[in-house]
């Protein structure tokens, strides 16, 4: 628990958590919050000449250019924006992590095969594999998370690799050897336990990047399909008019860095938390 | 050295390949069927089996992965569905605006993030420290398209200090190119710091201000040197993100390089050769980059032990 203490001492990552809860708050109370349905072309959405209505009392954030208010369609971008992100952080996650601990446990063959994959996937550009994949498949939520996943476990497989290896020249797991633990039981109980906060670090920081990654496939029109709202895909939207209608681009996109500067702001502070070289410091 | 060069070089070939292992599956994935692309849609049956033929999609699939690696060794990328012209000459024409931006935007990164590095390291803990790091993160959450439009509005729109859009002089190039130093500057200023704090810590520092020379002195001509090296060849690791932030900023700024291409001819019609061709350059590109880098490092630091 003192990780947890040592984590709240830090003014930035509180600040970062409280961004968070208002956004995850926003996310699921989103039917509850929103003035209006995010899918309603409203009638007095537009001005007489069809223009969007900038910031004013009847809409808080303007329209767009159907007439729909913007302030709904963000509530609900944040269930699409946050729902991909979490997702997509967590296979990947999920993938990097089973395997960087195989491929530091196995040595020999079978790490090669996965250490060269990822060296692969590393000199790959990410975000041009995932237009191309995105392009390729029909464009689904749960398609783009597992798009987004599928190029973004890469860089945790190396760390979580180079820490297994780093755990497993320790004494403690050549005694659990000899003491005849099989394999099972030496990566559940004496080297994942160890990897946990590394993973957790991971996880946060992690989320920064999917969100990111999100907004930028949806803005590319390869993303999120409209008329369902992520806050790129309304971006992409309104990108040839946002020069007349600034606010089009300007809350979704303060919305996007926002949220993605609150995951790297509380993972940066997880992992001065969690180093335990810095715990007995203070 | 020769020993690691081959090594190096060996494992950038073993990714190469992998690469076009990865791009041939893509391409069978791809739902659009090229038959129609080229035929039409009330083509015949026998006008199909035509084509199919000439396109040698009747052929087995290891003989067809082995006729697109023989083409891609050639620089071929295949032919545009749409257009019908060689993507590689597509690309071809394309490469040097993209290559011009990426070199601006290194140089904004490094301009952007060194000094601001550099000075956090020196005040380390102070206010000052503390406003670059939470400065260089928000470069970091920013996406590029974000800070692009948002500078495009200020500066293009509402100042007119620049174009609006497209390719010319000088007057173009700084936006797209502070948009890419943006994010970029965020990464190198922490790197900097932290390069800078690890060589601040060395005992070579220690005597250098027991001698009595100026602070500046040590900072700049003892510390520095040291600690900027590391990070330029970093730049080398960074391509990846570099080429993609590029093609982020070329579809925000309509700079006609290959990511407006990728982005106007390659994801909006969905003409799949020119979306793989592009991601093979830029593939390519980081594999280079990658390996002058590890040809770099050991020439930096000798104390690096090849391996």
């Amino acid at each position: 628990m003192s990780a947890w203490r040592r984590l709240l001492k830090d003014k930035l990552a509180v600040a970062g958590l409280f961004v968070i809860a208002i956004v995850v708050g926003a996310a699921v109370l989103a039917p509850w919050l929103a003035p209006y349905s995010p899918y309603d072309q409203l009638f007095d959405g537009l001005t007489l000449e069809g223009s969007p209505l900038p910031p004013n009392g009847k809409f808080w954030l303007g329209t767009d250019l159907l007439g729909r208010d913007l302030f709904s369609r963000l509530l609900y971008g944040a269930r699409t924006s946050l729902t991909v992100g979490v997702a997509a952080n967590g296979v990947a996650v999920l993938i990097g992590a089973a395997l960087g601990t195989l491929a530091g446990y196995l040595k020999g063959f079978g790490r090669d095969v996965i250490m060269r994959f990822t060296d692969l996937m590393m000199a790959f550009p990410a975000l041009l594999l995932a237009i191309a994949l995105a392009a390729i498949f029909a464009p689904s939520l749960w398609i783009i998370a597992i798009v987004i996943a599928l190029v973004n476990w890469a860089q945790l497989c190396r760390v979580i690799y180079a820490e297994t290896l780093a755990l497993s020249e320790r004494d403690y797991i050549e005694a659990a050897r000899a003491l005849g633990a099989g394999m099972r039981r030496i990566l559940w109980r004496h080297l994942i336990p160890h990897l946990i906060p590394t993973i957790l670090v991971y996880a946060t920081l992690g989320i920064a990047t999917t969100v990111m990654f999100e907004a930028m496939l949806s803005f590319l029109g390869v993303g999120v399909r409209p008329p369902t709202p992520s806050w790129g895909n309304i971006i992409f939207e309104s990108q040839s008019y946002f020069l007349s209608a600034p606010w089009l681009v300007f809350f979704p996109g303060m919305a996007i860095v926002v949220l993605a500067l609150s995951f790297n702001l509380v993972g940066d502070a997880l992992r001065d938390a969690l180093d335990p070289t810095q715990r007995g410091r203070q | 050295m020769m020993r690691y060069l081959a090594k190096r070089l060996t494992a950038a070939g073993i990714i190469l390949v992998g690469i076009s292992v990865i791009t041939f599956c893509l391409i069978f994935l791809v739902p659009a069927d090229p038959i129609s692309m080229i035929a039409g849609r009330n083509a015949t049956a026998e006008t199909r089996a035509q084509i199919r033929h000439q396109l040698g999609l009747d052929r087995p699939l290891p003989v067809q992965y082995g006729d697109y690696v023989v083409r891609l060794a050639q620089g071929d990328l295949g032919r545009s569905y749409a257009q019908k012209t060689q993507v590689s000459e597509l690309i071809r024409a394309r490469l040097p605006a993209t290559l011009l931006l990426m070199a601006a935007g290194i140089v904004a990164e490094l301009v952007i993030g060194l000094p601001a590095g550099i000075y956090a390291a020196t005040r380390r803990g102070e206010a000052v420290d503390r406003g670059v790091m939470m400065l260089s993160f928000i470069g970091i959450s920013a996406p590029q398209f974000i800070v692009g439009l948002l500078l495009l509005y200020l500066f293009a729109y509402m100042v007119g200090w620049f174009p609006l859009s497209g390719y010319g002089g000088i007057s173009h190039l700084v936006l797209p190119a502070i948009t890419l130093g943006i994010a970029g500057g965020g990464t190198y200023s922490r790197l900097m710091r932290s390069q800078m704090l690890d060589v601040l810590r060395q005992d070579y520092i220690r005597t250098a201000r027991a001698k009595g020379l100026p602070e500046r002195t040590v900072l700049l001509t003892h510390a520095l040197r040291n600690a900027v090296l590391p990070v330029i060849a970093q730049v080398g690791y960074d391509m990846g993100f570099l080429i993609t932030n590029a093609v982020i900023v070329e579809s925000v700024f309509g700079w006609p390089g290959i990511g407006q291409l990728m982005w106007q001819q390659g994801i909006q019609r969905l003409d799949y050769p020119i979306i793989m061709g592009v991601t093979i350059t830029a593939a390519l590109f980081i594999v280079l980059g990658s390996l002058i880098a590890d040809l770099i490092v050991p020439l930096i630091d000798p104390r690096i032990r090849l391996r």
